[in-house]
C-alpha cells in the first residue's frame, strides 16, 4: 500500500504526475465527488471548469492532501500513495504546490514567513534561520514577475499588497519550491486585466519549464486560452473532456449552459 | 508613493507606543509621588507581586495571537497551586504512614521531606499541563469555541480544588525553610547591606529568563509562527501545512504550564494555599495582554507589548493611592487606558485609518508621528519606485 509514502522520488520517466482512480468522496451523508477517475501528464495544462459547487475545490483538496478521499485511490509519479498519510506536507515533499484564490497567504505576517510557513529553515531545535529566510525571500520577490523596485520588501504584510501581487507572490513561492504540479484554484478572480494577462503567462511558463498545472477557472475565455484540455465537472462527476481546438469558447459556454439545465 | 507600513517607526520597533506610554504614566508619577516613586522599595514590591500576573499573560499572549482565548487559568492557579500546597504540607506524613516507615527510616528523613516537596511542584506543574491539555482537546478535537470551553474547565477545577481541600486553606509556615521556597521564590541577597536588595525575589529573574525564552519562541520559533498563522487564518494555515489541531492543543497545554508556574510562585511567596486565589488575575492578565498591543482578533502578538502592559496596568494602583486619589479610583482609570488602548490599536491596525489617526495627532501633517527616521521613509520610498 505504501511503497511511495514519504519518499522523495526524483526519478523522471514517470508517466503521469498524479492519477486519481475511483475517488469518492462524502461530506456526512452529502456526496461531493462520484469515481473520479483523473490522470494528470507530467507536462500538460488541465482545466477544470463546471459550476459552482461541481465539486472542482473538493477534488483538488484531495489531490493536494489537504482533505483526505473517502474511497479509491492516489498514484503520484505512477506509484500509489497510502491515504492515511497523504497530507499537505507530504504533498509539499512530493512536489505538488497549490495556488488558491484568496487562502494561500496570511494577512497579517510578513511576506517572507509567507514564503516558509509550514516549512521552515530551522536549527535542530526547531528555531528559524530569520537571516536565511529573509534572504531568499528577497531572492524570490526579485525574480518574480512584476515586483522589481515596487518598493514592497520582505518585512512588507500581504495586507499592503494587490490582489495581482498576492498572486505573484503565491506563485513565486511555488515555483521556488521546483514544484512538478502546480494547482492553480482561480488565481485570477478579482485581478485587473494587466494582471490577469502577467497571471495567464506564468500558466504558459510552468508549460514551458516541463511542469504540469491543473487550473480551476470560471472565466472560460482565459482557460481555453491556456489549458491543454478541459475537464468538466459536473454534479460531483466528470462529464466531458474537452480539446480547445474542438470548441471555441462560445460553443463551451453554450455547452456548459445546456449542462446545467438538465436535471 | 510610500507603502505604508514602511513609513511608521511603532511597526518597526516591537511595543514602541506602550512603552512610551508607560514611560509617560512613570514620569507623572515620579513628579507627583516622589515619596513613593524615587525611592526602591515600591519597585521591589512589584517584582515579588508581578511573576504571576506576568507569566500568565505572557502564555495569554500566545492564545490570543493564535486567536483563541482561555478562561481557566485562574483555576490552574487555584487546582495546581493546592496541589502544590497539600503535597508540601502532608505529603511527607501521608507516605510515611502509608508505607509504615519506622521512625529512623529514609522517608521520614529531612532529606526525603525535601525531595517529597519537589515533587510537590512536579505534579502541580503537570497539573497545569493536564488541565491545559484537556482545554487543547475540547477546542481542536471537539470543537468547542475556546471562550466556552475554558469557561467550563475554570468552573470545573476551581470544584474540584473545593472538593478535594474541603474547602480548607492551608498555611506553609515554615516554608521558607525549605529549598523549595529559597529556589523559587527566596531573596538571594537578603545578607546584603543593602536595604532594598535584600528583598529583590529570585521569582523575578526566573520570570525575567521565562519572558526571553518566551520572545524568541514566539517570534523565532516555528511554533510561535504557527501560533500566529493559525490566528490569521486557519484555512490559509491549513493549506500550507500546519496541523492546526495539534498546535491548537500545544497552545492551551502551554499555557497549563505557564499558569502552573504562576500558581507555584503566587502559593510560595504568601506561603499560603486558599480556596479562590487566583480570582483577581482573569480580567488583568487579559487586558495586560490587549493594551501591549496583541490583537483581539488574533494574528499580531507582541511579548514586549505584553511586558510593558502588565507594568500599566500594575503601576495604576500604587500610583493613584499615593498621588491621593483612593483605591476606588484604580479600576476607573485601568478602563479607560484600555479602551484607549483598543481604540490605537484599532487604527494601527488598518493602515488608511493610521494615516488619518497620525494626520489628526499632528495637526494635519500626514504620518508624521514617527520622528525623523519616518520621515526618512517617506522621502526615500518614491526613488525606489
Amino acid at each position: 500500500m505504501s511503497q511511495a509514502a514519504g519518499v522523495q522520488v526524483v526519478d523522471r520517466s514517470f508517466q503521469n504526475i498524479v492519477r486519481l482512480e475511483g475517488v469518492q468522496k462524502f461530506f456526512g451523508p452529502v456526496r461531493a465527488l462520484y469515481d473520479i477517475d483523473l490522470a494528470i501528464g507530467r507536462n500538460e495544462i488541465v482545466g477544470l471548469i463546471g459550476d459552482n459547487g461541481a465539486g472542482k475545490s473538493t477534488l483538488i483538496k484531495i489531490m493536494t492532501g489537504v482533505l483526505p478521499p473517502s474511497s479509491g485511490r492516489i498514484f503520484v509519479r505512477d506509484s500509489e500513495l497510502s491515504l492515511a498519510d497523504y497530507s499537505v506536507r507530504m504533498a509539499h515533499e512530493l512536489s505538488i504546490e497549490t495556488v488558491y484564490q484568496d487562502r494561500s497567504l496570511a494577512d497579517k505576517q510578513p511576506l517572507w514567513r509567507n514564503f516558509f510557513v509550514g516549512r521552515q529553515i530551522t536549527n535542530r531545535f526547531g528555531f528559524i534561520n530569520v537571516r536565511k529566510e529573509k534572504g531568499i525571500a528577497h531572492q524570490i520577490l526579485k525574480e518574480s514577475f512584476g515586483f522589481r523596485g515596487a518598493g514592497i520588501t520582505v518585512d512588507s504584510t500581504v495586507a499592503n499588497l494587490s490582489g495581482g501581487e498576492r498572486q505573484g507572490i503565491a506563485i513565486g513561492r511555488a515555483m521556488h519550491y521546483k514544484a512538478d504540479l502546480i494547482v492553480l484554484d482561480e488565481p485570477t478572480a478579482a485581478l485587473g486585466v494587466a494582471e490577469v494577462r502577467k497571471v495567464l503567462d506564468f500558466v504558459r511558463m510552468i508549460k514551458t519549464s516541463g511542469r504540469a498545472c491543473v487550473y480551476i477557472e470560471h472565466n472560460l475565455a482565459h482557460i481555453h486560452e491556456v489549458a491543454d484540455r478541459m475537464i468538466v465537472v459536473d454534479r460531483g462527476r466528470i462529464v466531458s473532456e474537452v480539446r480547445p481546438k474542438d470548441m471555441s469558447v462560445a460553443d463551451l459556454t453554450e455547452y456548459l449552459v445546456q449542462l446545467q439545465k438538465q436535471t | 508613493m510610500a507603502r505604508p507600513e514602511k513609513a511608521s517607526i511603532f511597526q518597526r520597533v516591537e511595543g514602541l507606543p506602550i512603552i512610551v506610554v508607560f514611560i509617560v504614566i512613570l514620569l507623572l508619577f515620579m513628579y507627583l509621588a516622589p515619596e513613593v516613586f524615587l525611592r526602591p522599595f515600591q519597585y521591589t514590591t512589584f517584582l515579588s507581586t508581578l511573576p504571576p500576573v506576568m507569566l500568565l499573560a505572557i502564555g495569554l499572549t500566545f492564545i490570543i495571537g493564535a486567536g483563541e482565548i482561555d478562561l481557566s487559568f485562574p483555576a490552574v492557579i487555584g487546582f495546581s497551586g493546592f496541589v502544590l500546597a497539600i503535597i508540601f504540607k502532608e505529603g511527607q506524613d501521608w507516605i510515611v504512614s502509608a508505607t509504615e516507615t519506622p521512625e529512623g527510616g529514609f522517608l521520614a528523613s529531612p532529606l526525603a521531606a525535601e525531595l517529597i516537596r519537589w515533587g510537590g511542584v512536579v505534579v502541580a506543574l503537570l497539573a497545569g499541563v493536564l488541565i491545559g491539555f484537556i482545554n487543547g482537546v475540547l477546542v481542536a478535537k471537539i470543537g468547542i469555541p475556546s471562550f466556552i470551553a475554558t469557561l467550563g474547565t475554570q468552573f470545573f477545577w476551581y470544584g474540584m480544588a473545593t472538593v478535594l481541600s474541603g474547602g480548607k486553606s492551608y498555611a506553609l509556615r515554615g516554608a521558607e525553610d525549605s529549598t523549595v521556597w529559597r529556589t523559587l521564590v527566596g531573596r538571594p541577597l537578603s545578607s546584603s547591606s543593602v536595604d532594598w536588595m535584600q528583598r529583590l525575589p529570585i521569582q523575578s529573574l526566573w520570570t525575567a529568563l521565562i519572558i526571553v525564552f518566551m520572545w524568541f519562541v514566539l517570534n523565532r520559533h516555528r511554533f510561535g509562527e504557527h501560533a500566529l498563522f493559525i490566528g490569521d487564518s486557519n484555512p490559509v494555515s491549513r493549506v500550507v501545512g500546519i496541523d492546526v489541531e495539534r498546535e491548537k492543543i500545544k497552545l492551551f497545554t502551554m499555557m497549563g504550564f505557564l499558569a502552573a508556574i504562576a500558581a507555584i510562585f503566587q502559593t510560595m511567596e504568601v506561603k499560603n494555599y486558599f480556596g479562590n486565589q487566583g480570582q483577581g488575575y482573569l480580567l488583568i492578565a487579559i487586558a495586560s495582554v490587549l493594551i501591549g498591543g496583541t490583537s483581539i482578533f488574533g494574528g499580531r502578538a507582541t511579548i514586549i507589548g505584553t511586558v510593558f502592559g502588565c507594568f500599566i496596568i500594575a503601576i495604576v494602583e500604587p500610583g493613584l493611592v499615593a498621588t491621593g486619589l483612593t483605591g476606588a479610583w484604580v479600576n476607573t482609570v485601568r478602563g479607560l487606558i484600555f479602551l484607549i488602548s483598543i481604540i490605537f490599536y484599532l487604527h494601527i491596525d488598518q493602515p488608511h485609518r493610521r494615516g488619518a489617526l497620525f494626520a489628526r495627532l499632528t495637526g494635519g501633517r500626514a504620518s508624521g508621528g514617527g520622528g525623523p527616521a519616518d520621515n526618512q521613509a517617506e522621502s526615500a520610498a518614491p526613488s525606489r519606485r
